[in-house]
């Protein structure tokens, strides 16, 4: 698999009248292309940040983040964080307009995501009128409508009760997988890092580095409600709850 | 079709709005035949407290031999040229407080001092800067509504759902682009509640403005009236104010009914 990104030494500190933290210390790893990587750690470990860094919506303080290629960003984030005054098509759209990238091709092409994915009959109701989950999706198609290298899934499963979260979880899988995406997806939720993954990287608390990155192995690959069946999905929770005691 | 027991609470509805009306037109009779009777048999002064009856032929004759009409619609004018140039005015300072965080920290501690001054107290620096007319009115009023008016929208604006803010600078949104496709659509409704506030202050400043320098208007009646030790022209020229600012505060919960639909 070819490398898209690399993170070498990545330092992160913040500043406040009283004190200097250390956010982030001596991170690094790679990401490949196509892969679904998944970074989990304590809450407050400085997931985020990293994340904010990647995209380039906050400065890093030491090392370097090398883009192999040109990589375009799509981000994804805990809430849907939908307009509540515009139609599902106008959220769908939204980064496209701002963009100004709303062209014939792209508006077909985001039309087709909500066809595929059962939403094209929701275009016009309004986002209140939708489920959590429906919204999740439109959020993803959101996202994909600008053709990103790179998806950014920050917790996106977070504000979801559970039995929504496990269908988002394969709905969203499936859009990402079908749509051939990268995906880095930030987590507390170990059980989603073992069934959608292909790899997962386990961050220390505060100020965190890598502990462990894991290659996720299934007896076959199945859909992330069904690999949670998998034989091996107790031994990798087990190894990361272990991770991050 | 609608069942017996929908119909039946539909029904129950109803006659507690019913209800409701009755005791509230119960108590306005009540007051004002207390008034009447409390007057008429001088349990309470009438020279200081007149009486309906008294308001009603006041009313009757400021209607035929003082132009009330005008007064009435003298005062409407300046309510409504504050009101625009207030909401307007507040609309415009609060963007520019929100998107130049810079300016807005040096200018707060200004902007506190001139919160906590009585507004009043700069009236007579009024009527020689603007002139003894209209515009010295509309500046009061202007002086009472703005500040509020600033505050609420712009507290509206600093409400908005961080998650949305972090979700335009995914898209690398320009600011101006922010500003129009987020900040103000998103606070339309906390914009369209502060028009509430903004009139009942502006109803302050205009009377207020009137009773410092005019010729005309319901506050110049209700001074007049003082003046000549008139008390049913003064009790009269409240009647109507409180008339006027409970029409004027429905009509704006109307508008703001309409628009937040």
């Amino acid at each position: 698999m070819n490398k898209l990104l690399c993170i070498n030494n990545l330092e992160k500190k913040y500043y406040s009248k009283q004190c200097e933290t250390l956010a982030i210390k001596n991170l690094t790893f790679d990401v490949y292309e196509g892969e679904f990587l998944s970074i989990i750690g304590p809450s407050g470990c400085g997931k985020t940040t990293l994340l904010n860094i990647l995209t380039n919506m906050d400065q890093l303080t030491n090392g370097t983040v090398t883009y192999l290629k040109p990589l375009k960003f799509g981000y994804m984030l805990q809430s849907d964080s939908m307009l509540s005054w515009k139609t599902i098509w106008e959220n769908v759209i939204l980064g496209l307009e701002i963009t100004k990238s709303k062209t014939k091709e792209n508006l077909e092409y985001v039309d087709r995501l909500l066809n595929t994915y059962g939403l094209s009959e929701f275009k016009d109701k309004y986002p209140q009128e939708l489920s959590g989950g429906m919204r999740q999706r439109v959020a993803l198609i959101r996202t994909l409508a600008l053709k990103p290298d790179i998806l950014i899934l920050d917790e996106p499963f977070s504000k979801l009760d559970y039995q929504s979260a496990l269908k988002v979880s394969d709905d969203i899988y499936r859009i990402i997988k079908n749509e051939h995406k990268t995906a880095i997806m930030v987590t507390h939720d170990l059980s989603s890092a073992i069934s959608l993954s292909d790899r997962v990287i386990v961050l220390t608390k505060r100020p965190c580095v890598v502990k462990n990155t894991y290659q996720i192995k299934r007896e076959k690959n199945l859909s992330p409600t069904q690999n949670r069946k998998d034989k091996n999905f107790a031994k990798y929770y087990d190894l990361f709850w272990k991770d991050l005691k | 079709m609608k069942s017996k027991e929908y119909i039946l609470y539909l029904k129950k509805l109803k006659r507690e709005k019913i209800k409701i009306y009755g005791l509230q037109l119960l108590i306005l009779v009540i007051f004002l035949v207390s008034w009447e009777l409390l007057s008429k048999y001088k349990i309470i002064n009438p020279f200081l407290f007149s009486s309906p009856s008294n308001i009603i032929k006041t009313i009757k004759n400021l209607f035929l031999n003082y132009n009330l009409v005008e007064h009435i619609f003298t005062t409407l004018y300046e309510i409504f040229i504050a009101f625009i140039l207030g909401i307007t005015l507040s609309f415009i300072i609060a963007i520019i407080l929100y998107e130049f965080k810079t300016l807005n920290k040096v200018i707060d501690p200004y902007l506190t001092m001139l919160n906590s001054l009585p507004k009043v107290a700069l009236g007579p620096l009024i009527i020689i800067i603007a002139g003894a007319n209209t515009n010295s009115i509309i500046v009061m009023a202007l002086l009472i509504n703005l500040i509020v008016g600033v505050m609420c929208i712009y507290n509206g604006f600093n409400n908005i759902d961080p998650d949305l803010i972090k979700l335009f600078k995914t898209f690398k949104a320009s600011r101006l682009t922010t500003l129009f496709k987020l900040t103000i659509p998103a606070s339309y409704k906390t914009i369209i509640s502060s028009l509430k506030l903004n009139i009942s202050m502006t109803l302050i400043g205009v009377i207020m403005g009137e009773f410092l320098v005019s010729r005309k208007g319901i506050g110049y009646l209700i001074i007049y009236g003082t003046q000549i030790f008139n008390l049913n022209i003064v009790m009269s020229g409240i009647i109507i104010l409180i008339i006027i600012s409970f029409i004027i505060y429905k009509l704006v919960v109307y508008l703001e009914n309409k628009l937040i639909k």
